[in-house]
């Protein structure tokens, strides 16, 4: 049972929320729109839902036209970042309640909550009211009862956003484990592209209501197709630096010259965007590292990393080098970065050329 | 700006308490250095906000006193504790303008208006706002009123100290990045007293000087982000730092050797724990996997992008190792190994030091 968005588009009152989007989900794969805060994932989401009705195209449910069927008429469970339970209801009846409105009997409704709450690792809290759970066991209730109904579709709207980064950590490793064994579609919106990563599947990136890349979410994040699209997925954000090049050689920004060989393949003359990634970026030089003279304006030691937030002629950059540095601000650093790791993009954004790194990968 | 003093600080929600268990806040007696900026982090219920409230003024204690420089404000009003707060949701006066919104303490505390503008702008360049000072409010988007907010709660340069309690939750994760590093930015230049609370280590680690690890109502390590992820002072720090936690391994610890099942570890330095029971804590990033070592199986890799997370199976333990992002991971069965210097012994769940002392930290690193 896959889900499909024909030429699927919304509007309201002028504004364009949702840019024409052709999009097929596979039944029993995990799908995770990554973008910003208003980018349109939860608006897509209202969609594929039909809790909203598309300006143009259709939806379809294996093959089956569900545009404009109510969303109550359709096996759809959808999960919000604020966790909606009962609060009078135990946990038990919290995960029941949807079998209830379907009139399933007494022990078939039995068996699928302990089920699920088996699944959620909430046996033992079963007889519990919401309110008596932490924070994690009730998004966890929550996500019982969504994945109660057997839902075909089963849409998750940033459903670990409220909750400890601990927390988040093991839902994270567990939701993949539940969609591996329900043979169900899930959706699932994040801001955070660490997140899409664990999730793995497939993932579609999001900017201003555009979906602009949707494939298997390891190789969106190594080989985007462009340069909105690698913004969206680097946290810390990708750095770039425009080039110029012409004739044998590269010039990066206002400042060093590399013969255009160090990038390989044969560009054509003209402007060019580099784009990299902030852990490639490294304060040791090497043979055939390209090496970039910045500005520290700040760092940041995690433990076991140091973050260095660099001004390069005017632009941010973010490197995330290994082990603890402690460097003082507003000094000239010099720094590198290996040829193979960089990503060209033209002009319009288009990747032109994807980093070695990752066609190696 | 002021040192921070806490002093036989506890508190409890109950009108008569009698255990330990019926305090929000285990008995803590701490100075927060003048300047200096500390992150609180901890879990949900670990007593962080309490802590944070008890030094705002919105709650009185019901042991110990709080003293800034010296003096005790403990039954003093926030209002006279001359503090400013950021919150995890915007606090926005809607029917003002941004310039108005952000001038509002200033112009309360009679500053002249060339001074005020001056601030206004400056502030509003930081949270990157100069072209939307003079809308209103009214309609903005959460994260453009959080950093009004925020913009708000450092304007001013006089406060004892500038509070905040997760102010980044609204905000997207690439705002988040410019945002720490301008408020690490302003924290060199004025050198405010900082108290970040939230339950994010990436943001703790990266926003502190010093982050104070909290943990069923107590303090249990008061560290800087390396002396948390390379010697954590309990078991409960060595998981809640770092992502994935800390492995725990249980062990005989004798002298310079631990015992797990049936293997043999070198510790590189002698133990003597006491009679309470002994694990060895080795971080993912410590782990390597090879030919020799403990007996492991591969459960699970997760492709993190800049690494790989490789999940095991050693004996029974669960156990996860970082990898590179290009590095090969063996199919099934392999070994694990520990690099020297990056091996902690606990015993009762605390860490125990090594009867040579500590070595450097980053002995581990190096080693790695």
């Amino acid at each position: 049972m896959s889900l499909t968005l024909e030429n699927v588009s919304k509007v309201v009152g002028g504004a364009t929320h949702i840019h024409k989007t052709d999009l097929t989900l596979n039944p029993g794969t995990m799908n995770v729109l990554l973008g910003p805060t208003s980018s349109g994932k939860t608006s897509l989401m209202r969609l594929m839902a039909g809790l909203d009705q598309p300006t143009t195209g259709r939806i379809l449910w294996k093959d089956e036209d569900v545009t404009g069927q109510r969303v109550q008429d359709r096996k759809v469970a959808m999960v919000y970042q604020q966790f909606i339970n009962y609060p009078s209801m135990s946990v038990y009846d919290n995960i029941a309640s949807p079998l209830r409105l379907l009139k399933l009997d007494k022990s078939e409704i039995d068996r699928r909550v302990r089920e699920a709450a088996e699944l959620m690792q909430l046996t033992p809290q079963i007889d519990r009211k919401p309110l008596e759970l932490s924070g994690g066991q009730q998004q966890r209730c929550a996500l019982a009862r969504a994945l109660v109904k057997n839902a075909g579709l089963v849409l998750l709207d940033e459903p670990l956003a409220n909750l400890d980064y601990k927390l988040r950590e093991e839902l994270r490793a567990e939701i993949p484990k539940i969609f591996e064994r329900s043979g169900s579609i899930f959706v699932y919106a994040t801001t955070e592209p660490e997140e899409a990563l664990l999730l793995g599947g497939h993932c579609a990136t999001l900017w201003e209501g555009r979906v602009t890349q949707f494939g298997p979410t390891p190789s969106v994040y190594r080989r985007p197709v462009d340069a909105t699209t690698a913004r969206v997925f680097s946290d810390p954000p990708m750095n770039f630096v425009d080039v110029e090049k012409r004739g044998a050689m590269l010039r990066f920004g206002k400042g060093a010259e590399v013969p255009a060989a160090a990038l390989g393949g044969d560009l054509a003359d003209g402007t060019y965007k580099v784009g990299f990634r902030p852990n490639h970026l490294s304060l040791e030089g090497g043979e055939d590292t390209l090496t970039f003279d910045t500005t520290l304006i700040v760092t940041e030691i995690t433990g076991s990393e140091t973050f260095v937030h660099l001004d390069h002629e005017g632009q941010r950059w973010v490197g995330l080098v290994h082990g603890v540095r402690h460097l003082e601000p507003d000094q000239p650093l010099r720094v590198h970065l290996h040829p193979r790791h960089v990503y060209l993009f033209g002009e319009s954004g288009r990747l032109v050329q994807p980093a070695p790194y990752a066609e190696a990968a | 700006m002021a040192k921070i003093t806490l002093q036989g600080l506890a508190h409890s929600y109950l009108e008569t308490p009698t255990s330990p268990e019926d305090f929000a806040l285990q008995e803590l007696n701490h100075d927060w250095t003048d300047g200096e900026a500390y992150a609180l982090l901890g879990p949900s219920g670990c007593g962080k906000s309490t802590l944070l409230n008890i030094i705002s003024g919105l709650l009185i204690p019901s042991h110990g006193r709080v003293l800034f420089d010296g003096k005790d404000v403990t039954h003093l009003s926030t209002a006279d504790r001359n503090i400013a707060q950021v919150f995890q949701f915007p606090v926005v006066y809607d029917t003002m303008t941004m310039r108005e919104n952000l001038a509002f303490p200033l112009k309360n505390r009679g500053l002249a208006a060339s001074e005020i503008n001056a601030r206004v702008e400056r502030i509003g360049r930081m949270i990157d706002m100069t072209d939307v000072l003079d809308r209103r409010a009214a309609g903005l988007t959460a994260d453009a009123k959080q950093k009004i907010s925020l913009g708000r709660g450092m304007v001013r340069d006089d406060v004892n100290a500038l509070l905040f309690d997760e102010p980044l939750t609204v905000i997207d994760p690439h705002m988040k990045w410019e945002l720490r590093t301008q408020l690490k930015k302003l924290h060199h230049e004025f050198g405010h007293t900082m108290i970040y609370v939230t339950h994010d280590q990436t943001e703790a680690l990266t926003f502190a000087d010093k982050v104070v690890v909290m943990y069923d109502g107590r303090v249990v390590q008061i560290g800087t982000p390396d002396e948390l992820f390379e010697r954590p002072a309990h078991t409960f720090v060595g998981y809640f730092i770092g992502s994935p936690g800390m492995n725990l391994f249980d062990a005989e610890v004798q002298g310079r050797t631990a015992g797990i099942g049936g293997a043999e570890i070198d510790l590189g330095e002698g133990y003597r724990p006491g009679p309470g029971a002994t694990k060895i804590g080795v971080r993912p990033e410590y782990i390597r996997l090879g030919q020799t070592g403990i007996p492991a199986r591969v459960t699970r890799v997760e492709d993190v992008g800049r690494h790989k997370i490789v999940r095991l199976d050693a004996g029974g333990t669960q156990v996860a190792a970082i990898v590179g992002e290009g590095a090969p991971v063996p199919d099934g069965g392999t070994h694990i190994v520990f690099a020297p210097g990056g091996v902690n012994v606990y015993e009762n769940e605390w860490r125990v030091v090594p009867e040579g002392g500590e070595a450097p930290l980053g002995a581990g690193r190096e080693a790695a």
